[in-house]
Order: C-alpha cells, then sequence, then structure tokens
C-alpha cells in the first residue's frame, strides 16, 4: 500500500520562552491542517516524537494529543533520541500500511530550554555509555569529536572542510524563515570560534533549540482525495548500532547509517544517484560529511572534498541541508525528523522558494538518534 | 563494596561486574572472558552476547594494560562535575587482548597535533580526587 504525505506544518525554531510544548506542537499541527485543508475529524491518530527528559511535563503524548484537539483518538510516544520523530513518522507508516489507520498527524515537538543551563549539561555528561563512559566527562560534542579525529587522519579531512559544511548550512539558513540563525557566516568566522571539543567548534556544533514539525500521512486513496500533491514515501529505513562507541566496528562510519540506507534505496528501488536533494543530521560538521559517505553520495573518506567542491550546495552533485540543517535551524531534537520531511515535502512540490532546487523530484532525508545509536533514512518521491 | 568507586562520577553504582573495581585497587585491569565461546570482553560484561553461555561461563581475564590510541579528543565545554577538569583529553585504546577502554590521556602534549594515532598507550589504574577510581591512559 502506498503512503503519501498530505500536509506539512513547520514552528519557527529557536528559544521559544513564549510557549508551552503543547503550544509549540499546536502552531505545526494547525499549519499542516490548513496546508493539507483537513480538520482533525479526518485524522484517526497521533503519533508524537519526542524525548521525553527534557520536558517538566511527564508522559508527553497525554498533554500533546489534548491540546491539539486529537482526544479521543490514540496517541503515544516514539522516543529514538534526536531521531525520536522519524521512528513516529516509520510507526504511523506502518499502521496505515497494516490497514490500521488512514490518515496519521505525526507530531515532531520538543522544548529543551525549559531546562537551565546547568540541567542541559548535566544531561549532556550522560549521552554514551554511562557505566564505563560518562564518568571520564564525555559529552556528546566530544564523541562526533572523535569520530573526526579518526577521519582526519584516515582520509585528509582538515579543519577547513568541517567548517565549511558550517558556511553552507548558515548560507541557507539565512534563507529560512523558521530557522534559529539566519544569517550567514564566513570561513574564517567558523574556523576561529571557541573550542568546544577538539576539532570541532562552537561553528561546528548544532545548537539546543525548542520548536515543532508535523507532517499528516495518509493512505493512497485518501491521499489521492486530500491533495493533487501528495508526496509519496517511497521508503523508510532503520537500523540500530552499539551505545557505546567502543563497540562499533570503526571511528570513521555510523553503521546504523549504513544499514537505514541500504534499507530505504532497497525499499525504493533507488539509489544515491536517484536522490535530488536531501537534508542529513548535520548536529556536527563532522555528522554531514559522515552522512555523505554512509549515504554513498561519494566514496568513504571523500566526503570533505565533497564539501570542498560545494558539490552539496544547489546546483552541484546533490544538494543538502538547503534549509539550513540543524545547524543553522537549531536543533529541537524531537522535531528535527518531521522539519526534515517538511523540507524535503517543499522541495519535491516545488515550494521552496528561494532555496529551490529545480526539478527535485526524489529528496532523502536521514534523521541520526544520539551518537548513531539509531538511524532512520526516508525516501521520498512527488 | 560495589561499582559506586569508578569514575569521577558514578551513575552507575550496582551491576553485576562490581568486582572490576576490586581488581582495579589491586592494580589489575581484568575485563570479562567467555570459557564456551572464547569471546572476550573490554569492557567487562556479564554475558555473552556471541554465545548466549550461563553466565558461569564467563570469567575474569586479566589484561596487559597495552593497547594502540585510536583516536582522541580534548574537552573544552565539561558536563556538571568535571568544570574544573578542563581542558582534559579523552582517548579510546584498542587493547592488545580485545576490546577497547575510554579513559583520560595522563599529560598529553601541549600540542595535540603531536598526539598520533596508532602509538603504543599503557593503561594504569589510578585513584583521583582522593577516593574516586579510574584508569588512566600513559603515552609511552
Amino acid at each position: 500500500m502506498k503512503v503519501a504525505v498530505v500536509g506539512i506544518g513547520h514552528g519557527k525554531f529557536g528559544r521559544r520562552d513564549d510557549a508551552t510544548v503543547q503550544e509549540l506542537g499546536f502552531e505545526a499541527f494547525r499549519d499542516a491542517l490548513n496546508d493539507a485543508n483537513l480538520t482533525i475529524q479526518d485524522i484517526d491518530a497521533s503519533v508524537i516524537g519526542s524525548v521525553p527528559e527534557y520536558h517538566k511535563q511527564r508522559s508527553l503524548p497525554g498533554v500533546v494529543a489534548e491540546y491539539i484537539g486529537m482526544n479521543p483518538k490514540p496517541t503515544f510516544l516514539t522516543e529514538a533520541a534526536c531521531a525520536s520523530s522519524s521512528a513516529a513518522l516509520r510507526t504511523a507508516w506502518a499502521d496505515i500500511k497494516a490497514g490500521l489507520h488512514e490518515v496519521v498527524a505525526v507530531v515532531g515537538v520538543q522544548k529543551m530550554l525549559e531546562l537551565t543551563t546547568p540541567e542541559l549539561l548535566a544531561l549532556m555528561g550522560r549521552v554514551g555509555d554511562v557505566q564505563w563512559e560518562s564518568g571520564f566527562g564525555t559529552t556528546f560534542p566530544g564523541y562526533y569529536a572523535m569520530y573526526a579525529t579518526r577521519h582526519m587522519h584516515d582520509f585528509g579531512t582538515t579543519k577547513d572542510q568541517l567548517s565549511m559544511v558550517a558556511v553552507k548550512n548558515h548560507f541557507y539558513g539565512a534563507k529560512n524563515p523558521k530557522a534559529m540563525f539566519q544569517k550567514e557566516v564566513t570561513l574564517e568566522k567558523a574556523k576561529s570560534a571557541r573550542m568546544v571539543a577538539s576539532p570541532l567548534n562552537l561553528y561546528d556544533c548544532c545548537a539546543n533549540a525548542d520548536g515543532s514539525a508535523v507532517v499528516i500521512i495518509a493512505n493512497e486513496d485518501r491521499a489521492k482525495k486530500i491533495t493533487d500533491t501528495p508526496v509519496w514515501i517511497e521508503g523508510i529505513g532503520s537500523a540500530s548500532a552499539p551505545m557505546s562507541v567502543l563497540r562499533r566496528e570503526n571511528l570513521i562510519s555510523i553503521p546504523s547509517a549504513v544499514h537505514a540506507s541500504h534499507d530505504a534505496y532497497k525499499q525504493s528501488g533507488l539509489q544515491p544517484k536517484d536522490i535530488d536533494v536531501a537534508d542529513v543530521h548535520d548536529c556536527f560538521t563532522i555528522a554531514e560529511i559522515l552522512a555523505y559517505e554512509d549515504l554513498g553520495f561519494c566514496e568513504r573518506g571523500q566526503g570533505g572534498k565533497l564539501i570542498e567542491e560545494k558539490q552539496t550546495y544547489i546546483g552541484g552533485k546533490i544538494p543538502v541541508n538547503v534549509d539550513g540543517g540543524l545547524k543553522a535551524k537549531g536543533h529541537p531534537v524531537g522535531a528535527t525528523g518531521t522539519s526534515m520531511v517538511v523540507e524535503m515535502v517543499k522541495q519535491l512540490r516545488g515550494e521552496a522558494g528561494e532555496r529551490q532546487v529545480q526539478g527535485a523530484e526524489v529528496g532523502l532525508a536521514h534523521n541520526v538518534g544520539g551518537i548513531g545509536q539509531y538511524c532512520f533514512v526516508s525516501i521520498f518521491k512527488r | 563494596m560495589g561499582f559506586d568507586e569508578f569514575g569521577l562520577i558514578n551513575f552507575v553504582p550496582f551491576t553485576k561486574v562490581s568486582d572490576f573495581t576490586d581488581y582495579l585497587k589491586e592494580g589489575k585491569l581484568k575485563g570479562k572472558h567467555c570459557k564456551k565461546c572464547n569471546a572476550v570482553y573490554f569492557p567487562p560484561r556479564a554475558d555473552c552476547v556471541k554465545c548466549f553461555a550461563p553466565e558461569s561461563e564467563m570469567e575474569w581475564l586479566e589484561f596487559s594494560g597495552r593497547g594502540k590510541l585510536l583516536t582522541f579528543t580534548t574537552i573544552h565545554a565539561a558536563p556538571t562535575g568535571f568544570e574544573t577538569k578542563v581542558p582534559y583529553t579523552i582517548g579510546v585504546v584498542d587493547l592488545e587482548e580485545g576490546g577497547r577502554l575510554l579513559a583520560w590521556i595522563e599529560e598529553p602534549p601541549e600540542d595535540e597535533a603531536k598526539l598520533e594515532l596508532g602509538i603504543d598507550v599503557r593503561i594504569e589504574p589510578k585513584v583521583i580526587d582522593d577516593n574516586r577510581l579510574i584508569y588512566v591512559i600513559k603515552i609511552n
């Protein structure tokens, strides 16, 4: 059974001291309903993608489903760290394919900044294996930094190439009104920022943020009735990898991303060369370079060269993160997966404005959870 | 008596492999070995995930402490509890007997570029901040 995205909504990402988590969810949900020209009666269920430990409110789906008006329809949470709403999408997609529901709202929502900085820093210390690693003060940037160190050693990837990813994503973020940072940066500025975890500096890291993004998906029959511009889900690959980077084969690839992309390519019958536009999980600049390679956009080790040659800009071989990526949009972890889907749908509908990749027919979203413990790769076609 | 002494901050006081800290206090670095399928684990784990043998098949194996540096980073923005330690350099080591270990690199060169991947290193048990039990990576 074919399943399509029929409605999209995207709230403003950033520090949202003006809103609760359910209010953030409502913003994007209302936009998605209007986009699909549906009412809540048309929607059979909501799946909430979010990381619960950031919220004071416990059991998030309860408060979100109520506030967006989805009672008494079924709701529940999916959690896969930074890929939580891709897990929600895959679950909703499976529900529809199984015939359980016809139309489902996938609500990615997160409010990270209601925690104080000390609370956030305490959480940051527990992103890896807390038994064997956190006692040494490991951090999120630190893990990706160790990937970067190894990638630079093995392939000659340079610090400049890392910074070039930041420059590109801020270049496009400046054109995205929903992005947290809408300002271009120079290579000089990106290179000279203060160090966070060597070799990654502040501009190599994305920012914690608040925000929401919602997509409404439907089975083929309903989708064709709802819209003239359905965007078909051709495949959603998913995979996992060891919690600890110690137990991974190497530190030059995110294994779950390789597996998930193989899965998605197989389901869709498409190949890397068929992808016209992609959003990848650039929580850190090195992560985008790893994604190029894990997804097969270039050979292993050639990711640095791909950005240096500007092949991931519009007009290049494969435009990547032309919405600004996590880097410029900000990274409200639970909302990031659906945010990627929103951008792919806009691109495939031809509604991306000055960020439009002309003639885009196939889009790919690569959403990594944690340090690659989870990965979802979704392929869309107009 | 337990795992709570391990790490500058300990988040997991209880585990089936808490004897690890007793050995560490004796200056020994031990991992686990499965008698049934010969799998070697570091960090140690109580259960063999390769052959799913009964827990009784798992024995402690003393490691030489020798290994090679796989990668590293120097942390400048620290999480809660590590603020006074920055900057500190964390390394990952491929251990001679198998498995890997993550720990601080003791006295890393001032210029990080001089820290080469693949070099031989030694792991040594250590007590810091009066009573916290850890191991460190020493550059030979």
